[in-house]
């Protein structure tokens, strides 16, 4: 009974000891953890389902308005240039250069509903701007472009997103807040806002969105976050 | 799991959405300590969780295969009418409310209803994990537990009641040292 113990004692320390090696924390991308996060995207992807639409959330739900978190990577809250617009570009018929004004004329969307933060907490705005979709058609986006880059004045902060997803009825370009212009620490001028997405993948103080055939990482994507990151 | 996860609720260790903390949560603010923790930092502990819960999943399909195609469900899952009566006896036995133990075959009441209770805690954990991973694309299951939030809780409080359970297990082994070998190999069946 002792050996038999034994034996299999030294076979389970044997085999955690052999799983530990594959799986490193600060390199969450390779080994197993690795293998395992490539099945996850796979698993997410083919869970996402482009029209399934997030409640929106009742009024009483709203967040007071100096609950939800404000996150840059700045030290200092991004402020815009005077001369700021937004660059949309790569595979598209009409490479643009558009302002505020140019994004409102497109239609608009209004959006309540609940912000998924990558660190487990949540909270609801109201949120109005243009449908990244609308967008995409207004600039001719190619088919081949599978993926969308957003990229920001935010010290470099970017991300980049799978074609669905940013097609989604519930992803904008959002220029408002709570009914009110986006605020700077927000965003302003121009952010992303996405049901279907953690808000790290919401890239705020936009300056471009390119359609591109690869997707190309982002801020905490390269740094070992998920590339997928649905809600 | 258990280590993972504390990780990533250490990167907000409170219950309830932004600016309405849950009123009856306790621990609003406690970060776990460093010694119950894995994954080093939030991103590491999220592809732990992730990848050890398809493990988890995968593993409980199979064990719930086993136990419906094998008839074994028939004798550890607690069923009320059966088992109801020889729970609260075999509770009293131990309470020394009663002198003799109830008749019992391989498992008695009590331990049905604790074995089926921790295969109850890990479907919630299981389910109420689906909604934090997926509270849109899986709407439906995040209004049956009351929202995102809820969820968050029962994960959190399905955690305890597993480290409950397994503190439990571990007293009962450090009382009665030769339980640890029937808790491992499920008892000796009765010879037919």
């Amino acid at each position: 009974m002792r050996d038999a113990l034994l034996t299999r004692r030294r076979l389970l320390v044997g085999a955690s000891a052999l799983g530990l090696a594959a799986c490193d924390s600060t390199r969450p991308q390779a080994g197993f953890l690795g293998a395992m996060e490539r099945f996850n995207l796979r698993a997410q992807r083919a869970l996402f389902d482009p029209e399934r639409l997030a409640p929106e959330e009742p009024l009483s739900a709203l967040t007071p308005p100096e609950h939800f978190p404000a996150y840059f990577i700045s030290p200092e809250v991004p402020r815009a240039p005077a001369s700021w617009a937004l660059k949309v570009g790569g595979l598209v018929a009409r490479p643009s250069v558009l302002t505020v004004e140019d994004l409102r004329r497109l239609p608009r969307a209004d959006l309540r509903v609940r912000h998924h933060c990558v660190e487990g907490w949540s909270a609801v705005a109201a949120w109005h701007g243009v449908r990244v979709r609308d967008v995409a058609e207004a600039v001719g986006a190619d088919p081949r472009a599978g993926y969308v880059e957003f990229r920001s004045f935010d010290l470099g902060y970017a991300s980049s997103w799978d074609r669905p997803s940013a097609m989604h009825a519930q992803t904008l370009l959002a220029y408002g807040m709570n009914g009110e212009p986006l605020p700077a620490a927000h965003g302003a001028p121009l952010r992303l806002y996405s049901a279907v997405k953690l808000g790290y993948k919401m890239v705020k103080y936009l300056t471009e969105v390119n359609f591109l055939p690869e997707p190309t990482g982002g801020y905490w994507e390269d740094q070992g976050y998920e590339w997928f990151a649905g809600v | 799991m258990a280590g993972s996860g504390l990780q990533i609720l250490a990167a907000y260790p409170k219950l309830g959405p932004r600016g309405q903390p849950f009123a009856w949560y306790p621990f609003q603010d406690v970060t776990p300590p460093a010694w119950a923790r894995l994954g080093g930092w939030l991103a590491g502990a999220r592809h732990w969780h992730f990848a050890f819960a398809w493990l988890l999943v995968l593993n409980g399909a199979v064990y719930g295969f086993y136990l419906l195609l094998s008839g074994e469900w028939r004798r550890r899952v607690f069923l009320p009418r059966r088992d109801a009566r020889n729970a609260l006896q075999t509770l009293a036995f131990y309470l020394r409310l009663r002198h003799e133990p109830p008749a019992q075959g391989l498992y008695n009441g009590l331990q049905r209803l604790a074995y089926s209770g921790a295969l109850l805690l890990g479907l919630l954990a299981v389910l109420s994990g689906l909604v934090l991973y997926k509270p849109v694309q899986l709407r439906g299951l995040t209004a049956l537990f009351g929202g995102y939030d809820t969820a968050r809780a029962v994960h959190l409080g399905v955690l305890s009641l597993f480290v409950l359970f397994t503190l439990g297990h571990v007293l009962l082994v450090a009382l009665h040292p030769r339980a640890l070998v029937e808790m491992v190999t499920g008892g000796e069946k009765p010879r037919a």
